[in-house]
């Protein structure tokens, strides 16, 4: 546990010291929503209709671009072979990283959301259920990138099809994600695909630090 | 108890030697099985009474979507065991059984846009669970095809490709069972059932004899691929470099 706590704090500490990165996904996250009215209809009929699916590729999308830097900095200046030799099980420091990655990136993206979101004529009652949705996907988004980016950080020609690794597996979570906000905007109870994206995230705690860091290890040799 | 056999069998020359050994009898059986398969499902089997002949794209729509299926997790286990015992030749299996199931997922999907037209009114439909994750089994294929592509080092390309074979397998249970947890336009399963095949004898015997004959023509290639790839693996090895120099491939 102390060992989580100090991998969790150094990474957060070495993250907010570089702002600019910090905000990348996030603006990434803002140009992508606000593209959609320009390619489809600024009218707000047509943006109510497809405002969910915008909000949840935009946020897709923009988990995947802040992959990169989540183990290719340790891995490049030997910080993570490091980590590996620590008397810490492996597991232990993946979960911490993923879950620094996912307080860096995927928290402030629930944030800043319901703002798109009303920019996209949502009733205003339906954010709480897209706030909770967002809490319950976007760590699950976080744990699929980490398999994907441990996966491509040992390759020279990796980054780009991280994309190509980590998208089919995140079906589900968009699938459920949608369905609960779509629930919630019809006025429905939004329960149960909540409780499925909870049943997702459950899982991928449990067994994607496993995967991680299986992948984490042969990247490093 | 003897494990002998079973060491002998993960020797890549000796596995060579049993893959080659075997391979023509395996096209024969299965060309025999899909011509035999073929004659029954679209002679004697009776037209159905609501699809007329148009059903009879079953008989290459389930063999090829089982086939996409079952040669994922032939690739996930062997990558798993070749990750897990270190076992180069389960790595091999695993490289040669990707591209056939690509394959076999790409004629699933053809077929059963074919047979989806006349009888759904539709190639394609987006709020059909199954079709959807059917087409991510081949983004997964397509993934997994990929890393490798850029992983130069084969070593470490066969063990960061089984992490993702592995950790895809979650797709297949999803794909099993979406026609029961989502009831869309994909009709439920007949064969697997507690009461007993849906589907009349007439109908079914063909259907299982063609599900046989395309797993083993799905044997049979893998075979072939497996022989290739050994040799591409040994080839310091004295014995590839002796059999090559032969001529004997």
């Amino acid at each position: 546990m102390k060992g989580f706590i100090q991998v969790l704090t150094r990474d957060l500490k070495v993250a907010l010291r570089r702002w600019s990165e910090l905000c990348n996904p996030l603006i990434f996250f803002l140009m992508v929503a606000s593209l959609f009215p320009l390619a489809i209809s600024p009218e707000a009929p047509d943006l109510k209709r497809v405002g969910t699916g915008v909000l949840w590729i935009s946020a897709l999308l923009a988990s995947l671009l802040a992959l990169d830097g989540l183990f290719r900095d340790d891995a490049e200046d030997g910080s993570m072979e490091q980590l590996v030799l620590s008397p810490v099980p492996l597991t232990i420091v993946i979960a911490a990283k993923i879950l620094a990655h996912w307080l860096i990136t995927g928290l402030p993206l629930v944030v800043i959301a319901p703002v798109v979101a009303l920019s996209y004529y949502m009733p205003l009652d339906t954010l709480t259920t897209l706030i909770l949705a967002l809490i319950l996907a976007t760590p699950t988004l976080s744990v699929l990138g980490a398999i994907g980016a441990a996966l491509t950080v040992g390759l020279r020609r990796g980054g780009p099809i991280v994309g190509l690794l980590v998208l089919p597996l995140t079906g589900p979570v968009l699938i459920f994600g949608t369905r609960a906000t779509d629930l919630a905007v019809q006025g429905e109870l939004a329960a149960g695909p909540l409780y499925l994206l909870g049943a997702l995230l459950a899982l991928a705690i449990a067994l994607g630090p496993l995967a991680t860091s299986a992948a984490v290890r042969v990247s490093l040799e | 108890m003897n494990l002998r056999w079973f060491h002998k069998l993960a020797s890549p020359p000796h596995f060579y030697q049993l893959a080659s050994a075997l391979g023509p009898w395996l096209g024969c059986l299965s060309i025999a099985l899909i011509v035999a398969g073929t004659y029954g499902g679209l002679v004697l089997a009776p037209p159905d009474y609501l699809q007329g002949d148009g059903f009879r794209m079953i008989y290459v729509h389930v063999p090829s979507a089982y086939l996409g299926m079952m040669a994922y997790v032939v690739m996930a286990m062997a990558a798993a065991i070749g990750f897990i015992w270190r076992i180069k030749l389960a790595h091999a299996v695993a490289v040669s059984a990707a591209p056939l199931g690509a394959s076999f997922t790409f004629l699933g999907l053809v077929t059963g846009a074919i047979w989806g037209k006349p009888m759904w009114g539709t190639f394609w439909q987006w709020s059909d669970a199954r079709l959807v994750f059917f087409l991510v089994l081949f983004f997964l294929y397509m993934g997994y095809l990929a890393l490798r592509g850029v992983t130069e080092d084969r070593d470490k390309a066969d063990r960061l490709s089984a992490v993702l074979a592995v950790v895809g397998v979650i797709n297949i249970p999803i794909i099993h069972y979406s026609v029961e947890w989502w009831t869309t336009l994909h009709q439920g399963p007949t064969i697997t059932r507690l009461d007993g095949p849906s589907i009349t004898m007439d109908m079914l015997v063909p259907l299982l004899v063609m599900i046989a004959g395309f797993s083993v023509f799905f044997v049979w290639l893998l075979f072939v691929r497996l022989r290739g790839e050994i040799l591409v693996r040994e080839q310091k090895s004295r014995w590839a470099q002796e059999f090559v120099q032969r001529g004997r491939v």
